[in-house]
C-alpha cells in the first residue's frame, strides 16, 4: 500500500487547443514552449511542488508524444520520488471496454483507482493552459477553514471582457450561488480560473453521478459543478489576485510572452523563492556579436545573436543572421532567421528557418486595413523561402509549404 | 551503446597554487568558467561523451563547492545503479600533506581494485577542451600500448613548472620524456591526460611508494618510459591550460570566437553542468550589449562589451563594462565603470564605482566582497 497523500493533483492535459492552429499540430496545449525556456505545463508543475504537493496525474489523450519526453521521470520538477511524484494517465482499455476521456470529469472519473491508491483528503482540479504562479496550499487551508466541499479560484477580469469567462456570483462569505458561463450581462467580474479544490469523497460522489447520467456531457463547469450547486454542497470562491494569462490563443500567447519584457510585470519569473521548473537544454550561454542590438528581450541559453532584436523572446539554441531584424516576437527553440530576413508580430515555431531577406508579419500602423492585422506564425520546421513575404495573420504549415 | 571498458579517475586540486586567487575558497575542479561552467564540467563530460560509466574524483581539500556542484552526477548522467560517480576524498592516516597524485592514487587503491575495469584514463582539472576520447582509447588499442600520453605540439604554456615534453618516434611511441627542459620554440608537452592499464598503474604506484618516490611525473613516468610500451596521442583542438590568471582570462576571452565556442560546445560531445534553474537572460531598455557571453538568469540595463556574464550577474542602468568576467550573482551598480576586471562570485559593486586592469593584469575581486 502506498502512504496517504493528503493531497492529489490532477492535470488537465488531453486539449488539443486547436485556437492555438500549428502550434498544436504535434504537440498538446500544454507542452507549447513558452518564455524563452519553460513550456506551459511548467507553472501548474512548478506551482504543485512549490505548495508541497507530490502526487501528480497529468492526463494526456491528444498528442502526447513531446508531452511524456517532457515530462519523463519528472526529475526537473523533483517529481520523482519513490511513493508519489509525476504520472502521466493516457486513456487505456479494460476489460472489453476502451473509451477515450469523454469530458474533463470522465476523465477523472477514469482514473479514480489512481486517486484511491493514495487516500487522499483533497483533490486539486488544474489545467495546462494557463501562465501563473499560485500558492495551492493557501487555497487548500482556505477550503478547510471554510469546511468547503468545492472551492473554486477565481480572479476580477476587465469588465468589457468578463463576457469572454465563467463568471462566479457570490455572496458575502464568499459562497458561490450561480454559475454564469459566458453572460451577456455579467453581474460580477470575478472569473472562474479553471483551478478546483475539492473533498475527495464529494468528488467522487459526484463523478459517479455524472457518469451514471447519460445525458451529461461530464464537463467540470458544465455538468459536474452544477449539479453540485443544485444540490446545495458547499461551494465557495478563493479570490486570486497576481499575473494569470489564459495562452490558449495565438493573441494571448503572443501577448504573454511580451508581458515578461514588461519591467513592471506582475510575473517574476526570477524570484528565487518560487522558481519555474523546466528541462534544461545542454547548451552553452548566448552570445552577443559585435554587431548584434538587443534591448527589451529575453534570450536562452545557446543563442548565437549577429543582428537586431527588440522586444523579443529568443528560445534556447536560435540564430539571427547579421542584419535580420527580429521585432516583438517569438522565436522559439532551434530556429533560424537568415540575413537581412525581418521578423515582426510573430511567432515562429521550433526548428523553423526564415530565408534572407524574408519578412515575416507586419506592425499594426503600417496595415492600411487594421481589421486584417494579426499576429503571423510561421509552423514547426517551416522553411520559408529567401524573399518570400508572409504577411499579418498568416498561419504557415510546413507539409503545405512543401506542396 | 554506452559503457566501455575505462575507468576515469580525476585529479580535482592538482596545479591549484597556480590561481591561487580563484582556488583560495575552492578547488581546481570547481572554479567557475565559460559562464555557467566549472573546470571539472569539461574533463569529466569528455568522459562521459566517450562512453565510460565509472568516475572517481580525488580531493584533497577544499571540496565542498566541488561536492554542492557534483551532487549525485545526475547533470553528467552519472547517477546510477551501475557504477556512476565516486568523490575519493583523503584516506586513511597515512595520507600525508603532499600534494602528489602518487599519494593521492595511493588512497584511491580501494576503488581501483575493486573497479572491473580494464583501463584508468587520468586527467587534471585544469584545461579547457573538448576531447573525443574514443580516439584516443583506440589508438592505445590499435599500438598494444601499455601507457597513451595525450599530448599537444606547440608552445609551452609560460611560467609554468612540471610540464613533460615528448621525444617521439616516427610511430608516436614516446622515446624520452624531459621535466620542464630549456625550450626555445615549439614541442610536444604533455596534457597530462594519461590512459593505463589499471593492473599496471596500480604495480606501478606500489612500485613508487616502497621506494619512497611522490613525483608523478618523473617517478611514474619518466623512469618507467624505457620499460614499457608509452604512447602518445596529438590533441590538436582549442585548448587553454589554466594555469595563471592571464590565462583563466584569455581562456574565457577566447570564447567570443565562434570557432572556438564551435569546437568547445560541439553539439556531438556536449558539455554538461549543474542545473540552475534560471529565466533566460533579460535586457532592458537602453542596454547596449556587444560581443558577450551571457548565461540564464542576467538582468543586463547598462552597457557590457567584451564580457562574459555567469548565471545571475546584474548590471545596473548606467554601468559600463569592458573586458570583464563576472561570476555568478555579481551585481554590478549604477553608473560604475569596470575595465578588465575579474570578478568572483556574489560581489557586489556599488554604484559609481571605477575599477580599471590592463589586459596583461586583470584586477580580480574575491568571493563575497563589496566595493
Amino acid at each position: 500500500m502506498l502512504p496517504k497523500q493528503e493531497v492529489v493533483a490532477m492535470l488537465l492535459a488531453g486539449g488539443q487547443g486547436s485556437r492555438l492552429g500549428v502550434l498544436t499540430k504535434n504537440l498538446a496545449k500544454p507542452a507549447v514552449p513558452y518564455g524563452g525556456k519553460y513550456r506551459i505545463i511548467d507553472f501548474p508543475l512548478s506551482n504543485c511542488v512549490n505548495s508541497g504537493i507530490e502526487t501528480v496525474g497529468v492526463l494526456t489523450q491528444y498528442q502526447p508524444l513531446v508531452l511524456n519526453d517532457y515530462i519523463g521521470s519528472g526529475q526537473p520538477w523533483d517529481l520523482d520520488s519513490m511513493d508519489a511524484g509525476v504520472h502521466m494517465l493516457a486513456p487505456y482499455q479494460r476489460g472489453r471496454k476502451a473509451d477515450w476521456y469523454k469530458g474533463t470529469a470522465n476523465a477523472i472519473y477514469q482514473n479514480i483507482p489512481f486517486i484511491e491508491r493514495y487516500h487522499p483528503d483533497y483533490v486539486v482540479i488544474l489545467s495546462g493552459d494557463h501562465i501563473y504562479k499560485m500558492d495551492y496550499s493557501k487555497m487548500i487551508a482556505y477550503h478547510k477553514e471554510k469546511e468547503a466541499d468545492c472551492t473554486i479560484a477565481q480572479i476580477e477580469v476587465p469588465w468589457e471582457e468578463a463576457p469572454r469567462f465563467g463568471i462566479l456570483n457570490t455572496r458575502e462569505d464568499g459562497s458561490i450561488y450561480e454559475f454564469d458561463e459566458k453572460p451577456k450581462k455579467p453581474k460580477s467580474n470575478k472569473a472562474s480560473m479553471g483551478i478546483y479544490v475539492f473533498s475527495w469523497s464529494k468528488l467522487r460522489k459526484y463523478l459517479e453521478q455524472d457518469e451514471a447520467d447519460s445525458k451529461s456531457s461530464n464537463d467540470f463547469g458544465k455538468d459536474l459543478l452544477p449539479a453540485m450547486l443544485e444540490a446545495g454542497e458547499r461551494m465557495f470562491a478563493y479570490e486570486f489576485n497576481g499575473y494569470w494569462k489564459d495562452v490558449g490563443t495565438i493573441e494571448s500567447l503572443w501577448e504573454s510572452n511580451m508581458d515578461l519584457l514588461d519591467p513592471h510585470t506582475e510575473l517574476d519569473l526570477g524570484e528565487p523563492s518560487w522558481k519555474i521548473y523546466s528541462r534544461n537544454p545542454v547548451m552553452p550561454p548566448h552570445y552577443l556579436a559585435p554587431e548584434a542590438m538587443v534591448q527589451n528581450s529575453l534570450i536562452a541559453e545557446g543563442c548565437n545573436v549577429y543582428g537586431e532584436v527588440d522586444f523579443t523572446v529568443l528560445f534556447a539554441g536560435t540564430y539571427i543572421a547579421p542584419g535580420a531584424v527580429v521585432r516583438d516576437s517569438i522565436i522559439m527553440p532551434g530556429s533560424r532567421v537568415e540575413e537581412g530576413a525581418v521578423v515582426q508580430y510573430a511567432i515562429v515555431s521550433e526548428n523553423a528557418v526564415i530565408g534572407k531577406g524574408a519578412v515575416v508579419g507586419a506592425r499594426p500602423e503600417e496595415m492600411d486595413d487594421k481589421s486584417k492585422w494579426g499576429v503571423a506564425v510561421v509552423g514547426e520546421n517551416c522553411v520559408i523561402a529567401p524573399g518570400a513575404v508572409v504577411p499579418a495573420k498568416a498561419m504557415i504549415d510546413a507539409e503545405e509549404v512543401a506542396k | 551503446m554506452r559503457g566501455n571498458n575505462v575507468v576515469g579517475l580525476l585529479f580535482s586540486n592538482v596545479h591549484e597554487e597556480r590561481v591561487r586567487e580563484l582556488t583560495e575558497k575552492r578547488a581546481m575542479a570547481s572554479v567557475p568558467f565559460g559562464g555557467r561552467y566549472r573546470l571539472i564540467d569539461f574533463p569529466l563530460s569528455n568522459m562521459v561523451n566517450c562512453g565510460i560509466n565509472k568516475v572517481g574524483v580525488l580531493t584533497k581539500s577544499n571540496y565542498q563547492s566541488l561536492m554542492d556542484h557534483l551532487g549525485s552526477g545526475k547533470a553528467w548522467d552519472l547517477s546510477r545503479k551501475r557504477e556512476g560517480l565516486y568523490m575519493l576524498p583523503p584516506f586513511g592516516a597515512q595520507s600525508s600533506i603532499s600534494n602528489s597524485r602518487i599519494d593521492s592514487l595511493s588512497a584511491a587503491f580501494r576503488f581501483l581494485s575493486s573497479s572491473k575495469e580494464e583501463y584508468v584514463l587520468l586527467s587534471d582539472c585544469d584545461i579547457v577542451a573538448n576531447i573525443d576520447l574514443k580516439k584516443v582509447i583506440a589508438a592505445h588499442m590499435e599500438k598494444q600500448a601499455d601507457i597513451t600520453i595525450v599530448y599537444r605540439y606547440g608552445k609551452i604554456p609560460p611560467k609554468v613548472s612540471n610540464i613533460g615534453v615528448l621525444q617521439l618516434d616516427p610511430e608516436f611511441r614516446v622515446r624520452d620524456m624531459l621535466i620542464d627542459p630549456h625550450m626555445e620554440g615549439e614541442c610536444n608537452f604533455s596534457m597530462n591526460i594519461i590512459l593505463i592499464g589499471r593492473q599496471l598503474l596500480m604495480k606501478l604506484v606500489e612500485d613508487c611508494i616502497s621506494r619512497n618516490l611522490y613525483d608523478f611525473p618523473r617517478d611514474l613516468l619518466q623512469r618507467n618510459i624505457p620499460h614499457y610500451r608509452v604512447y602518445a596521442h596529438e590533441f590538436t583542438g582549442f585548448m587553454q591550460v589554466i594555469n595563471s590568471m592571464n590565462a583563466y582570462f584569455e581562456a574565457n576571452m577566447a570564447l567570443m570566437l565562434p570557432q572556438v565556442r564551435a569546437q568547445l560546445f560541439c553539439p556531438d560531445r556536449p558539455i554538461y553542468t549543474k542545473v540552475r534553474d534560471d529565466m533566460p537572460a533579460r535586457y532592458g531598455l537602453g542596454c547596449h550589449v556587444t560581443n558577450s557571453l551571457v548565461a540564464d538568469g542576467c538582468q543586463v540595463d547598462g552597457e557590457v562589451h567584451n564580457c562574459v556574464l555567469f548565471r545571475g550577474v546584474k548590471v545596473a542602468k548606467g554601468a559600463r563594462l569592458e573586458n570583464c568576467v563576472i561570476m555568478q550573482d555579481s551585481i554590478i551598480g549604477r553608473g560604475s565603470r569596470l575595465n578588465y576586471v575579474v570578478i568572483d562570485k556574489d560581489v557586489e559593486i556599488k554604484e559609481e564605482r571605477s575599477l580599471m586592469g590592463f589586459q596583461s593584469y586583470p584586477v580580480f575581486i574575491s568571493k563575497g566582497s563589496i566595493v
